[in-house]
């Protein structure tokens, strides 16, 4: 039997870039097929061509055994081919059965929507799938996660066969890509046809029944996960051989640089989000604040930049109370923020990558003589940073926006670590970043701790944090549940802590904990 | 670039970078014929709509198609082409005329025949000043829709400086009114730009608001304190002094004068300090990015408050120009929208100062030749008015233009299609 799905020769040319180069891929009924590559490999080109969003210049697309011509989403839908896209296209304000419908509305004689009708069947699919949505709910009242089924049943409710994920869980929480996995299943075990794009390395040996690895444009290998581990994958994906592990030298922590003491943070609502935590920060040293995102990190991420105002409680920075501080007083007084959202808080992405360098900085000599901004000097130090810290653009006056992910973050990365700080605060740095990036970063980080900065790290990401860090803060519901050395402490007990849970026997040391400790 | 970061964007956020787009400081002006292709094509789109709108008005082109069809396009033709004629003369001036008082060389002549130009010169004036007032509300992120009523107070408040205070010389009276005017409208900016610091009350419904009260408050002053004695009730301000004259360069009817310059240099300091200074750095990154502001230690409510505030001054300035320039007493029809216009001035000129002074040259142009075509052809000033509203909605929505003319958006166009989803055509 024809595979469901075959690409052939599939070539897309950019200015300047050759996007996809005769790309070979076939899909069968019901396997999960997972397309691995970096940011920029051309992942996403490639689906977008299936989608007839971009026509190929070379090469055909052939579905069940024939050739197909896919010019528009519409063609793609009418082919069976369906996409779930990183960000989701729902309309808050509707029901999720309005959000279904729209633009395959059922209707009734009249004109009329017919409502019950759409509800009917969504309610069938998602039972169907055990996708657990309620066809009546408004969808801006929805989790992420339920957003995301939302778009599956869109896809389903059209009867797609062939379904694209285009890397859904960047969005969602471990429980919720679990979750999500479960759903991947289950599709394709009732003959549904999945293609993962990705590029976490888990994800793939965790669901995909195959591995196709994208490098620049090229498919570049083709494996299984039980033939397959981390490193195996990263090297094909990256091209060279990756440390998923960060060599960390010894370092003796010194003297507290921040110290935090019995904080407590309001939101807007008067709910107190950060619940009377007290941590210290040595030089050398990295705190790893893990937790599942939303228990309270981003606030006191925020009080300890300045961003908010503590309600009550006490932080000093360098012997200095910072509770009342600006965040520009802080940043002056020899601290780093690399901030969670970078698109949103980090960076300004029309201007110019240069710009964006100086942004904490601009205000001072020698960026500036008074009011007067200092082009050339700012350009000059941009040159410099873009070189020093392999920032991949056209030129320092490239609009940051402009940029891939990763190099955006790299801007971020560069302004901030090469000023003299003796405080890093770093919140998830590494956020939907490739390995490669993630690879760099990482160094940097590690780079710094050992030039003698203190490091608080902040990340849902519990590998990223047993990775760096020297110990470990757990946050749940606000409050810091214990803080521990990151020595012989056990992937699973600091889980149950992220869970809430307090483990009642004394930390158990596992021999595994440095084999866990990966990517 | 094979893969393109989808940005998060609302979609406030997507029309607000329809309307400003991402500046391009610094930038290598790439080709100046796509730069100046979409502007000179909205102007010949809404000239031909135009044509047709003034054959379709015509009652003489009416009653030719009643004799004959061939008669009728006749008609229709040479209608057109008087009124575009007209038009042109009007703007620009006679050419004929130009290039006889050249060759005869007679000072005199040269400059009435070229008046029309520094006419237009004239009717630019106004628009350079209040479209740099939206340029720099833009950029701040600021919607300053009261330029017309802080050119009102501006005026009113250099009219007063202007005939109230004797004695002064010159070179003080005229700055000083100047300034006053500046201040005036500085004033009046300032108030939303406060509230919204300080209350978030949002600028667009606190100018709007402000607008009628500086409308009927002038109306107040002038019937009343500030009224011309003898003038009945009519609100009318005094003449000002002689001294605080913006001097015009040349005899009656030419009313070419110093303001333009000033117009000119002011753009020059916007632009110096928008692109750069740190002041200028600070109020493009509130207003692009408020969140990464705020993360780089700005103060948004400083921010907010120096941009309305700089915002009003130029619209109080565009109407103290207007008085002691040209008006030389303040009346109620001081300014003929002057303050709305230049929203979809500073949006044409991508709110660059240089592109406000090409675009306000542009308004004022056509203002300007509008006035004789009304003059010299039988067309009714509201279809004059319509064919301007044409040329300038061209001009203001370059997707149309490209659409017509299938151009292409560069480089974006493969972006755009992410935007289509389930049920997209």
């Amino acid at each position: 039997m024809a595979p469901i799905l075959e690409l052939r020769g599939i070539t897309k040319q950019f200015p300047g870039v050759l996007a996809n180069d005769h790309i070979d891929l076939t899909l069968n009924k019901g396997e999960i097929l997972a397309l691995l590559g970096e940011n920029g490999a051309g992942k996403s080109t490639l689906m977008n061509i299936l989608y007839g969003l971009y026509q190929p210049d070379e090469g055909e697309i052939l579905i069940n055994g024939e050739v197909v011509r896919i010019d528009s989403p519409t063609d793609a839908i009418n082919q069976g081919i369906g996409m779930v896209h990183q960000h989701f296209m729902l309309i808050p304000v509707f029901t999720v059965t309005e959000n279904v419908m729209l633009g395959n509305e059922s209707v009734k004689p009249g004109g009329f929507l017919d409502r019950p009708s759409a509800a009917q069947r969504i309610h069938e699919i998602s039972s169907r799938y055990k996708l657990e949505v309620n066809p009546g709910d408004y969808v801006r009242d929805l989790p992420v996660g339920v957003q995301q089924r939302v778009e599956i049943i869109k896809l389903l409710y059209r009867n797609a066969e062939i379904l694209i994920f285009d890397e859904p869980t960047a969005v969602l929480t471990p429980q919720e890509a679990d979750e999500l996995f479960g759903i991947m299943r289950s599709l394709v075990e009732q003959g549904k046809s999945i293609i993962f794009i990705t590029h976490k390395l888990r994800e793939v040996l965790a669901i995909a029944n195959r591995v196709v690895i994208i490098r620049r444009g090229k498919v570049v290998g083709e494996t299984t996960p039980e033939v397959a581990d981390k490193n195996t994958l990263a090297a094909m994906m990256v091209g060279r051989e990756v440390n998923l592990v960060v060599k960390k030298k010894a370092t003796t922590p010194g003297d507290v640089v921040c110290s935090i003491s019995n904080l407590v943070v309001a939101d807007k609502l008067q709910n107190v989000v950060v619940d009377d935590v007290s941590l210290d920060i040595r030089a050398g040293e990295i705190l790893g604040v893990a937790g599942v995102q939303g228990n309270g990190q981003t606030e006191l991420v925020e009080a300890i930049t300045g961003l908010t105002k503590a309600t009550s409680g006490k932080i000093t920075l360098l012997g200095q109370d910072i509770s009342k501080a600006t965040p520009r007083q802080i940043t002056e007084l020899g601290s780093a923020h690399v901030p969670e959202d970078r698109q949103a808080d980090g960076l300004v992405l029309p201007f110019p990558v240069a710009e964006n360098l100086v942004l904490c900085s601009y205000h001072l000599a020698p960026f500036s003589k008074g009011v007067i901004l200092q082009y050339p000097v700012i350009l000059e130090t941009a040159e410099k940073l873009i070189q020093d810290f392999d920032i991949r653009t056209p030129g320092a006056l490239t609009p940051v926006g402009s940029l891939s992910g990763g190099n955006q973050q790299k801007v971020i990365i560069a302004r901030e670590l090469s000023r003299p700080i003796q405080f890093l605060v770093a919140s998830q740095p590494t956020r939907g970043l490739d390995v490669g990036s993630i690879e760099y970063i990482h160094k940097r980080i590690e780079q710094k701790r050992e030039e003698g900065c203190a490091v608080l790290l902040v990340s849902p990401e519990l590998d990223e944090i047993m990775e760096l860090s020297d110990r470990i803060a757990v946050m749940y519901r606000g409050k810091v549940l214990a803080v521990v050395p990151n020595k012989g402490v056990s992937k699973e007990y600091i889980g149950l802590l992220m869970a809430g849970v307090v483990p009642e026997e004394p930390l158990e040391f596992s021999e595994e904990t440095e084999v866990e400790a990966t990517l | 670039m094979s893969e393109t970061q989808t940005e998060k964007k609302d979609f406030g956020q997507a029309v607000l970078e329809e309307i400003i787009p991402p500046p391009k400081e610094g930038a290598p002006k790439k080709n100046i014929w796509k730069s100046i292709s979409i502007p000179l094509l909205a102007i010949l789109t809404g000239l031909l709509i135009g044509a047709v709108m003034i054959a379709a008005t015509s009652s003489t082109v009416w009653a030719a198609f009643g004799v004959s069809i061939w008669k009728g396009f006749g008609t229709a033709f040479s209608e057109i082409g008087t009124a575009y004629q007209a038009l042109f003369t009007g703007a620009i001036g006679d050419p004929v005329r130009i290039i006889q008082a050249l060759s005869s060389g007679d000072a005199k002549e040269i400059r009435l025949a070229l008046n029309p130009f520094l006419e237009s010169l004239v009717q630019s004036t106004p628009y350079i000043f209040t479209g740099l007032a939206v340029a720099v509300g833009f950029r701040s992120g600021l919607f300053n829709i009261g330029v017309e009523g802080q050119l009102f107070i501006g005026a009113a408040a250099a009219t007063y400086v202007g005939y109230a205070i004797t004695g002064l010389p010159g070179f003080i009276h005229m700055p000083l009114a100047l300034f006053a005017g500046a201040l005036g409208g500085a004033f009046w900016a300032f108030i939303p730009g406060f509230l919204k610091a300080k209350t978030g009350g949002h600028e667009v419904i606190n100018t709007i608001m402000l607008n009628w009260i500086a409308f009927r408050l002038t109306e107040w002053l002038l019937s009343g304190p500030m009224t011309r004695p003898g003038s009945g009730g009519m609100p009318l301000s005094p003449i000002i002094q002689k001294t605080a004259e913006i001097p015009q360069f040349f005899k009656s009817p030419i009313r070419f004068h110093l303001g333009f310059f000033i117009a000119l240099f002011v753009a020059w300091l916007i632009n110096w300090l928008l692109f750069k200074t740190t002041w200028g750095l600070n109020l493009r990154t509130v207003g692009t990015n408020p969140r990464a502001a705020k993360y780089a230690g700005l103060s948004t409510t400083k921010s907010i408050i120096t941009a309305m505030t700089i915002s009003g001054a130029l619209a109080g300035t565009a109407g103290a120009v207007q008085i002691l320039a040209v008006n030389r007493s303040m009346a109620l029809g001081l300014s003929s929208g002057y303050g709305f216009d230049s929203i979809a001035l500073a949006l044409i000129g991508n709110n660059t100062p240089l592109g406000v002074i090409l675009a306000s040259l542009l308004f004022g142009t056509l203002r300007n030749g509008a006035t004789r075509m009304m003059v010299v052809s039988a067309i009714p000033i509201d279809i004059v008015d319509v064919i301007q509203a044409i040329i300038l909605m061209f001009v203001a929505a370059p997707a149309i233009i490209r659409a017509i003319y299938r151009l292409k958006k560069p480089g974006k166009e493969e972006e755009t299609i992410f935007l289509s989803g389930w049920g997209g055509k």
